[in-house]
């Protein structure tokens, strides 16, 4: 019993400084989100209204268009990164001469700040002088405008985004074919199935747990992409807004515009919707 | 008998020719910006000095001297190391008993506090810290930077305690050590490869975060990421001293980075390859 009771007493002290900051940090905003959600605005006072819901849920011109292309970014930058990385796993799963040389070399975009991979990038797609519209030059592919084309930036953003996260969903497979028993897949050997029967039904069945998991916190981590967006093409997602996400529309209203009420509800849609995938993914993978 | 089948030349070459071309995909831009920030602007535009060129060290001169940039630099160093520091202060024994006593609910919140949209948070903190008169300040920096570092510390650091065998803290216990007493004197020595994890991964995310460094920082507070991005904002770029700027703000992370690469590989895959 006393025991007992130490051990709580134990558990409590250290446990509670880092609660207290989460809460500070995170539950108090939240609630104070809500609170605003719900007010003229900073101050005012003004008793409960909806008018903010009215106006944020009714518009069609920015709001639900930065929905839209936050689900757009998510989803494709999300499926190409898995392709591209779980393929690039599979091609670096064996020991070459290098091996290691080329891991590390993937893990520089991973450590890297999406500010400075987007200083590096504008240089490099500036439609005149950049290197890439050199090279499309030389087989003869007109030059294009890239992040400064307001029609290509989205898209471009988006390949930005799989150049730099890719290498994680690499690292993140081979840390899990790693993990995976040689003789199931010899026995597959045996029986006669080839390289790509072994693969699709024996390889990658074993790393789903691992799949999973890399795609949800890289979906996140998608969804709430902001750097790379505001530094690339600056505040409101560019000339026409034609590169704004949901993230770069809410940070735009608190501290662009100072709405601070129509923010709040739009950062209660956007909170919802990251927890909304994450919970979507992690419940479907639990029940598989 | 091994797994790996006999391929033919061909394949192999093709292998080889994809290795190469990742390889190739994920380093060029580096190598670019490091050129780059060695070249006067003329250099850069012109094609034929892409490789061949004479390097200058103005860029350098004028980031570090003229664009204050060594004091920004000091600026995120103060707060990577703050922040880190603060995190593994609260972090490390709340991950102790949270992975000791299975506290699935504590757990969860830490896991939320990843997953949350950083902006969601940005508004009531700018109120609160204005109100304090803190924003401007490290203090408020060095705070919000906790909220990055913390979560993924306390994620790392659950998972890390959770796999230390049970019965090392009853032998603890048995030779008359307090609960605490284990903490400190048997996992804390044992949970070194961790920490040191959970610290070079917090150091980087800190270092590299822009969103609470543009609301929160001043002039004087200014992080390298913000510093960059009012450099990348100016009507007319000055593209050999935003590469340079870039590299000062870089360099020091990849070498870092590649220092400790064992230890960044196991932070970044943490959680997805368990279980």
């Amino acid at each position: 019993m006393i025991r007992a009771l130490r051990m709580n007493r134990t558990k409590l002290i250290m446990i509670t400084p880092a609660v207290l900051v989460i809460v500070a940090l995170i539950a108090f905003p939240i609630i104070y989100t809500v609170q605003l959600s719900f007010t003229e605005g900073l101050g005012s006072g003004q008793a409960f209204s909806l008018d903010n819901y009215r106006a944020v849920l009714s518009d069609t011109g920015r709001f639900w268009p930065a929905v839209l292309r936050t689900v757009i970014f998510t989803v494709g930058a999300l499926v190409l990164q898995l392709v591209l990385g779980i393929g690039t796993a599979l091609l670096l799963r064996r020991p070459f001469r290098g091996h290691n040389a080329v891991k590390t070399i993937l893990i520089l975009p991973l450590v890297t700040s999406p500010v400075a991979v987007a200083s590096i990038w504008l240089l490099m797609l500036e439609p005149n002088l950049g290197i890439v519209n050199e090279v499309l030059g030389w087989f003869q592919i007109a030059p294009q405008g890239w992040l400064k084309d307001p029609g290509q930036a989205f898209p471009t953003l988006i390949l930005l985004d799989i150049w730099q996260f890719t290498p994680l969903i690499v690292l993140i497979t081979l840390a899990g074919l790693s993990g995976l028993p040689e003789e199931v897949e010899e026995a597959a050997v045996v029986d006669g199935a080839n390289y790509l029967q072994r693969t699709r039904h024996v390889t990658l069945p074993l790393l789903r747990n691992t799949i999973v998991v890399a795609a949800v916190l890289r979906g996140v981590d998608a969804m709430k992409t902001f750097d790379i967006i505001y530094a690339t093409v600056g505040p409101g997602g560019g000339g026409g807004h034609t590169a704004e996400t949901l993230n770069v529309y809410v940070y735009g209203l608190s501290f662009d515009y100072i709405e601070i009420g129509k923010a709040a509800v739009a950062l209660i849609a956007f909170f919802i919707m990251v927890l909304a995938v994450a919970l979507l993914i992690i419940r479907r993978a639990a029940r598989e | 008998m091994s797994i790996a089948v006999k391929t033919g030349r061909i394949t192999k070459s093709m292998r080889a020719l994809a290795i190469v071309s990742v390889t190739l995909v994920a380093a060029f831009p580096f190598v670019w910006m490091l050129l780059a920030s060695f070249k006067h602007n003329v250099q850069i535009s012109d094609v034929s000095q892409s490789f061949v060129f004479s390097p200058t060290l103005d860029n350098y001169v004028s980031v570090l001297e003229t664009n204050n940039y060594f004091q920004y630099f000091v600026n995120s160093l103060t707060v990577s190391l703050g922040a880190t520091i603060a995190s593994l202060v609260l972090g490390v024994p709340a991950a102790w008993a949270i992975a000791k006593f299975s506290m699935a609910r504590l757990n969860t919140m830490v896991l939320l506090a990843r997953i949350i949209p950083a902006v969601t948070l940005l508004v009531p903190w700018y109120l609160l810290f204005s109100k304090l008169e803190m924003v401007g300040g490290y203090p408020a920096l060095i705070l919000s930077h906790v909220f990055i570092c913390m979560p993924l510390i306390m994620w790392i650091m659950t998972g890390f305690f959770a796999s230390l065998p049970a019965e090392l803290d009853e032998a603890g216990r048995i030779d008359g050590l307090s609960e605490f007493g284990t903490f400190l004197h048997i996992s804390l020595p044992l949970s070194v490869p961790g920490i040191a994890t959970g610290s070079i991964l917090a150091i980087i995310f800190s270092w590299n975060n822009f969103l609470f460094s543009l609301v929160l920082a001043d002039t004087s507070t200014l992080t390298l990421p913000v510093a960059i991005y009012q450099f990348m904002s100016y009507a007319g770029i000055d593209w050999g001293g935003l590469m340079a700027a870039a590299s000062v703000m870089t360099l020091p992370i990849i070498v870092f980075g590649l220092f400790a690469q064992r230890y960044v590989v196991a932070g970044l895959t943490a959680g997805a390859t368990k279980g």
